[in-house]
């Protein structure tokens, strides 16, 4: 069957999983986040337990032209420890929320990592040459008495194991009341913004100290708090536009040449509510979940709990497309709502020509939409489909009462097994589906 | 609005066989809209959401999205039960089954300021919410009892203060910690102060003495400051009081669901019937009506 993301004969096959086998899985296992960076060499995941691994694809083999280089393990490194604050008498946990890569400017790979409260900077770095034949000291680091050097000799560079390093150059702290659910870094390599429930802040990555507050939602009151922001991202290209989506399923973009405090919003999005669709779950599964612009800087997709929307960022009255991930939920919304998966937050991600979105679901579902053909498919993570380059099947879930073979209900769908963070390479069909504590990479057929 | 009868059948259900058959006419209306089929659900849903306010997550902070959406629900449940007039019937319910069960002057007087509530509420645009204010950081033992449901009503008098949802009618409060973007140490403030829709002076006040306001489920529960204005702690503890009262009501009712009221609510959330015509075609059936009376009185 013919899947999404490229020509007709597309096919997405298994590559790699990463993570244990175990049934049990350790809570601090679970992946928290999934970003590939700019050229798609380097994958980073985050988990609750505050590590980050970040994975480096190797050297496609001339071996063997028709796989592409794996993803091997490069980094791994503890970003966030479990805090205590003492004040509030409350755990702020270590999971890291959000990774997002900086552009690579020198030899070295820059990421922000983040948890509720604080965001840092991770410069990692690799050393793979030493240099041997030093003048003023010993092989082993000793100095060398300056009288008994008689001659002068160049050091050469050897080659040695290669050695990579991540060490923390800035922490942004102290500047959220509330959760961080969101960073995203400016086109203009230099700030970056952070977001938690009901303010945005913009940093300057060299500034530690300060930030600038922009948006604030707080009211007065807090008793009449009913809308929170749950997502936000700078435009990519225009490094004075970023957009905020809120918990009442609306989107403003705003430009901060307008006012220092942006406040007010340049454009407002919204679809108007269906009223034949009006129930008391209508607010929380309207709640967007999160907010991608295009790589063209044209559109933005939103989630939110039922599907997923592409907008044009001149049409605020209501999006372009409209994608149904998991229709047949509908009509479980009072379940969902008692076990509070209606809560659960999916991402969404545009491939890199921005021609195919992905999102997730559960049972460890995942769903791709081709926005030319209008085609889509829902395919599973799972260790069952890991055969090497074993083409992924495409999986269907059964509204009716007639259940065909192959296909699952409903009522047999794991809701523990959730895919809510996915991430599509840059440049190429290869896609990396987090599952709870593994992680899936799946690439195109090379046909 | 309805007879007296109204009131002792709620407060006699709890202790005694249903009364004489006089009473029962009278009361069918009320018990019929009560319990037409949409209103349980919506009322699983109510308490369901209550629930999920109250449970706190003890260590780490909770989520304030899921807090706000939930809370956010049950407003919106709660204008719609106060449109039909269900609303209401449960205070009033309420205010009878603290009179009977206690049957102490604060007890009424408590019940007169939730009265008073939801009648100021029902003129309102938007009236004031259930008590949404979540005490998701309650301490242990009020996580403990909200779980059972039953028990807390003992336990906040002790920490009156502490308690955050407070009167029916209540804004929800939502913590503000205090000391935001900058410097400050935060004064450890205790929630516990809601804003009452008439008593705006004393929310001032409250505001006054305590900088930060609320929010759901945080530290300032956990360690609650004592009040400094013995008279907003007494008027707290009645409240407090109170609202477990109805919270056990509440569950009470949700005991109910033999019915299976989440499927049914599930079906009706997708297609959104108005309240008032399902009531209308439950009044017909006086065998249905028997029914649901046994099930009131706890079978």
């Amino acid at each position: 069957m013919a899947g999404v993301g490229g020509g007709n004969d597309f096919q997405w096959c298994f590559s790699q999983v990463k993570g244990a086998i175990d049934e049990d899985v350790a809570e601090a296992d679970i992946i928290s986040t999934v970003e590939f960076n700019y050229s798609g060499d380097l994958l980073a995941t985050g988990d609750k337990g505050g590590r980050v691994v970040i994975f480096q694809r190797e050297q496609e083999s001339k071996n063997r032209p028709h796989s592409r280089g794996e993803y091997n393990v490069y980094s791994t490194f503890q970003s966030h420890e479990p805090e205590f604050d003492y004040l509030k008498s409350l755990e702020i946990e270590e999971k890291i929320n959000k990774i997002r890569w900086l552009p690579q400017q020198n030899a070295a790979h820059s990421l922000l990592s983040t948890n509720d409260k604080t965001i840092k900077l991770w410069k990692i770095s690799q050393r793979d040459k030493r240099a041997e034949g030093y003048n003023l000291k010993d092989e082993d680091g000793r100095l060398r008495d300056p009288f008994r050097i008689t001659s002068l000799r160049v050091p050469v560079l050897l080659p040695m194991d290669r050695m990579v390093e991540a060490s923390p150059r800035r922490i942004f702290a102290n500047a959220h009341t509330y959760h961080i659910n969101s960073i995203s870094v400016n086109s203009d390599h230099e700030t970056y913004l952070s977001a938690d429930d009901l303010r945005v802040n913009l940093w300057h990555l060299e500034i530690t100290d300060r930030s600038f507050n922009i948006v604030d939602i707080k009211p007065a009151n807090m008793e009449e708090l009913t809308e929170v922001i749950t997502a936000a991202e700078c435009h990519p290209h225009q490094c004075n536009v970023f957009v905020y989506s809120s918990s009442k399923g609306t989107i403003r973009l705003c430009d901060m040449r307008a006012a220092a405090l942006c406040d007010r919003q340049s454009k407002f999005f919204e679809e108007p509510e269906d009223p034949s669709s009006r129930s008391f779950f209508s607010e929380i599964i309207s709640s967007i979940s999160d907010v991608k612009f295009s790589h063209s800087g044209r559109y933005m997709m939103t989630r939110d709990y039922l599907s997923v929307k592409v907008w044009d960022l001149n049409m605020e009255n209501r999006p372009v497309e409209t994608y149904q991930v998991h229709e047949y939920l509908r009509s479980k919304l009072c379940s969902l709502y008692e076990n509070d998966c209606i809560f659960d937050k999916f991402e969404c991600c545009w491939n890199g020509s921005d021609s195919a979105i992905m999102t997730g679901s559960y049972n460890n579902f995942f769903r791709m939409f081709d926005r030319n053909t209008r085609r889509d498919i829902t395919l599973e993570a799972s260790r069952e489909n890991s055969k090497p380059r074993a083409i992924l099947k495409a999986r269907k879930v059964s509204t009716g009462g007639k259940r065909k073979k192959d296909e699952i209900s409903v009522d047999s769908l794991d809701f523990n097994k959730k895919i809510l963070h996915t991430a599509w390479h840059p440049k190429e069909n290869v896609i990396a589906v987090a599952a709870t504590n593994n992680l899936y990479i799946f690439q195109d057929k090379i046909n | 609005m309805f007879p007296k009868g109204t009131k002792r059948k709620f407060s006699d259900s709890r202790e005694e066989p249903v009364a004489g058959g006089e009473d029962v006419n009278q009361s069918n209306l009320a018990a019929v809209r009560m319990l037409s089929s949409y209103s349980l659900q919506r009322q699983s849903l109510l308490d369901m959401s209550l629930i999920k306010l109250q449970l706190c997550h003890m260590l780490v902070e909770p989520n304030l999205c899921r807090s706000v959406l939930i809370a956010n629900t049950v407003r919106q449940i709660q204008e719609e039960m106060t449109q039909d007039g269900t609303w209401q019937i449960m205070t009033q319910a309420l205010s009878a089954a603290n009179a009977a069960a206690q049957g102490s002057a604060d007890r009424l007087v408590a019940t007169e300021v939730l009265c008073r509530q939801t009648e100021a509420a029902q003129g309102e645009q938007v009236p004031k919410p259930f008590p949404v204010v979540g005490s998701e950081g309650c301490p242990a033992e009020e996580v403990a009892a909200a779980e059972v449901g039953m028990t807390m009503s003992t336990v906040s008098p002790q920490a009156p203060t502490s308690y955050l949802p407070g009167t029916f009618g209540m804004d929800p409060c939502w913590e503000e910690e205090t000391g935001e973007d900058d410097d400050d140490e935060e004064d450890s403030e205790e929630c516990g102060s809601g804003s009452e829709g008439e008593e705006r002076e004393r929310d001032s006040l409250v505001e006054d003495t305590r900088t930060a306001e609320q929010v759901f489920g945080t530290f300032e529960i956990k360690n609650p400051a004592p009040s400094p204005d013995p008279a907003l702690e007494e008027l707290f503890s009645d409240v407090d009081a109170s609202y477990y009262d109805l919270d056990t009501v509440l569950t009470g009712m949700q005991s109910v669901p033999k019915m299976g009221p989440y499927d049914l609510l599930e079906s009706l959330s997708s297609h959104g019937p108005s309240p008032l015509s399902s009531s209308t075609s439950c009044r017909s059936d006086l065998n249905e009506l028997d029914h649901i009376m046994e099930i009131i009185v706890g079978s």
